[in-house]
């Protein structure tokens, strides 16, 4: 039985550091695009994003999984490429687009706590505006943001479980399949997947840390 | 016709006016000292001449060819690349040093220099292949001049530390230096892209008393034939020693200007009466070295 249960939360644990891994890499790079608009000098650009962070932080993620995924269906009376490869994408697109405007505000924050100091200290030198970007604010804007970021990284490890709502098989959509036949310490088991998980993460950020701990900003 | 040559710069924040037509005349080789109290637009006079505020009018020559007009930029004529590639003519060096904290006192050095040596392979490449070379043997003439400038560059940059006096730190970050030995990378670092016109803006104003010596040792020691450099400064034994001409600058105007001995020992202008006199008595008050003078 034991057997049985680690195989199917395993799988369950492979759908759940698929939706992780895509979500953060598609959120990292949209994120940035984000932030990088909510500074940009078009007043317009500046408004439109700013209004779409505050409805994608003010509203859970949880109704924003079930909108992407219901609404198609309920307009058009289709749900496009089928039901499991909508799903996914469903999942994909509302946690990308949700996480990358948690991320945009971390990464202004962090980009903008860097001294006007540094960016003049490139002019002067005649560097282009994407060199002083790239060469010397980027490492210090990542030195700064890890903290924060560690915290809403992790937040997303426990968030990929809202995808069972729209009936995404993760760890604890597959723990309450037995829960139904009516084993409760599954429950536990899956719990002991995300410690790891998180675990494994605190580690790495701590070594990142301290490899960017040889200069100070 | 002097070297470099500022007309008539005006430069605005708001309704503030801060640069009410400045003008003044350098020949190669010398060194201005520009002097006066905190507010009366030196620091922006200091930036202007390295675009990182652009004048609201106003023109700048260089070795007798326009370099920069302010009508112009007011037709969008300038693109940010045309201002960054002006910008090369001028070095300049912080008031708070604006060290990039990631890269060791070499990195700082190299980092510029390396960037412009790229875009150099970059363009002899596309001069080679558009020449009719064939791309193998271009490959292998771009590998060499990229090797040589590599080779060149590192040297250039172990000279100017050594020049500075860092030569033991040469693989230490920012953050393990002191204040002063900060400048003096901070001047090597200018000094790496070869201006034509070096720029001190108050470079001893954040140090500790102690250390300020160091600093302007150094600046006295770049002082060499055909170097040419402007410092913003507030020590005044410093300007009186070093520079071969002085500005004495209050609310955007030039109040006062000639040699060190013209402008300190027979000022003309009440203000500049006022200004020396409000120096001696800080000088006074804090010591007897000329050199604790860290006012503003």
């Amino acid at each position: 039985m034991f057997w049985k249960v680690t195989l199917s939360l395993l799988e369950g644990f492979g759908m759940t550091c698929y939706i992780f891994i895509v979500t953060l890499a598609a959120s990292l790079v949209l994120g940035l695009l984000i932030a990088f608009g909510t500074m940009s000098r078009f007043k317009w650009l500046r408004a439109v994003l700013k209004t779409v962070i505050w409805i994608i932080r003010g509203t859970p993620l949880m109704l924003q999984v079930m909108v992407v995924y219901y609404v198609p269906g309920f307009v058009f009376g289709v749900t496009p490429f089928g039901r499991d490869i909508w799903q996914f994408i469903a999942v994909f697109v509302s946690f990308s687009i949700n996480y990358s405007c948690y991320f945009s505000e971390i990464y202004r924050g962090g980009i903008e706590s860097i001294p006007k100091g540094q960016y003049e200290a490139g002019q002067v030198l005649g560097m282009t505006k994407a060199q002083i970007f790239f060469r010397v604010v980027l490492v210090q804007v990542i030195k700064r943001i890890i903290p924060p970021m560690s915290n809403e990284i992790m937040t997303l490890v426990k968030d990929t479980s809202l995808a069972r709502v729209i009936l995404v098989k993760e760890i604890i959509g597959k723990s309450e399949d037995f829960m139904k036949e009516g084993l409760i310490w599954p429950l536990f088991y899956s719990a002991v997947f995300y410690l790891v998980f998180v675990g494994v993460l605190t580690i790495l950020f701590r070594l990142a840390e301290k490899k960017l701990s040889y200069f100070k900003v | 016709m002097s070297f470099l040559k500022v007309e008539n710069y005006r430069k605005s924040f708001g309704n503030t006016e801060v640069l009410k037509g400045v003008s003044f005349e350098l020949e190669k080789g010398q060194v201005l000292a520009i002097i006066g109290s905190s507010g009366g637009g030196k620091t922006t006079l200091l930036r202007c001449i390295n675009f990182l505020e652009i004048p609201d009018s106003g023109r700048l020559y260089l070795n007798d060819e326009l370099l920069f007009d302010a009508s112009e930029i007011k037709n969008d004529n300038y693109s940010d690349n045309d201002l960054r590639m002006k910008r090369l003519h001028f070095g300049l060096v912080f008031q708070q040093f604006n060290l990039f904290p990631q890269y060791n006192v070499l990195g700082n050095v190299l980092l510029a220099r390396r960037l412009l040596d790229k875009q150099a392979v970059k363009n002899k490449r596309k001069e080679l292949i558009s020449s009719g070379m064939p791309k193998s043997v271009v490959a292998e003439a771009i590998r060499t001049f990229e090797a040589e400038l590599e080779k060149a560059t590192n040297s250039e940059a172990v000279a100017l530390i050594e020049r500075v006096g860092l030569s033991d730190k040469i693989n230490a970050y920012p953050c393990e230096l002191s204040g002063g030995q900060c400048q003096r990378v901070a001047i090597a670092r200018a000094l790496a892209l070869t201006p034509d016109v070096l720029c001190f803006d108050e470079p001893t104003s954040a140090l500790d008393p102690e250390l300020t010596g160091e600093v302007l040792k150094v600046i006295r020691g770049l002082k060499s034939g055909d170097r040419t450099m402007i410092v913003v400064t507030h020590e005044m034994e410093f300007a009186r020693k070093v520079a071969d001409k002085v500005i004495f600058i209050a609310d955007g105007v030039i109040e006062e200007e000639g040699t060190p001995e013209e402008v300190f020992d027979f000022p003309k202008s009440e203000k500049m009466k006022n200004f020396l006199r409000s120096k001696e008595n800080k000088e006074g008050l804090y010591g007897e070295q000329p050199s604790c003078e860290t006012a503003e």
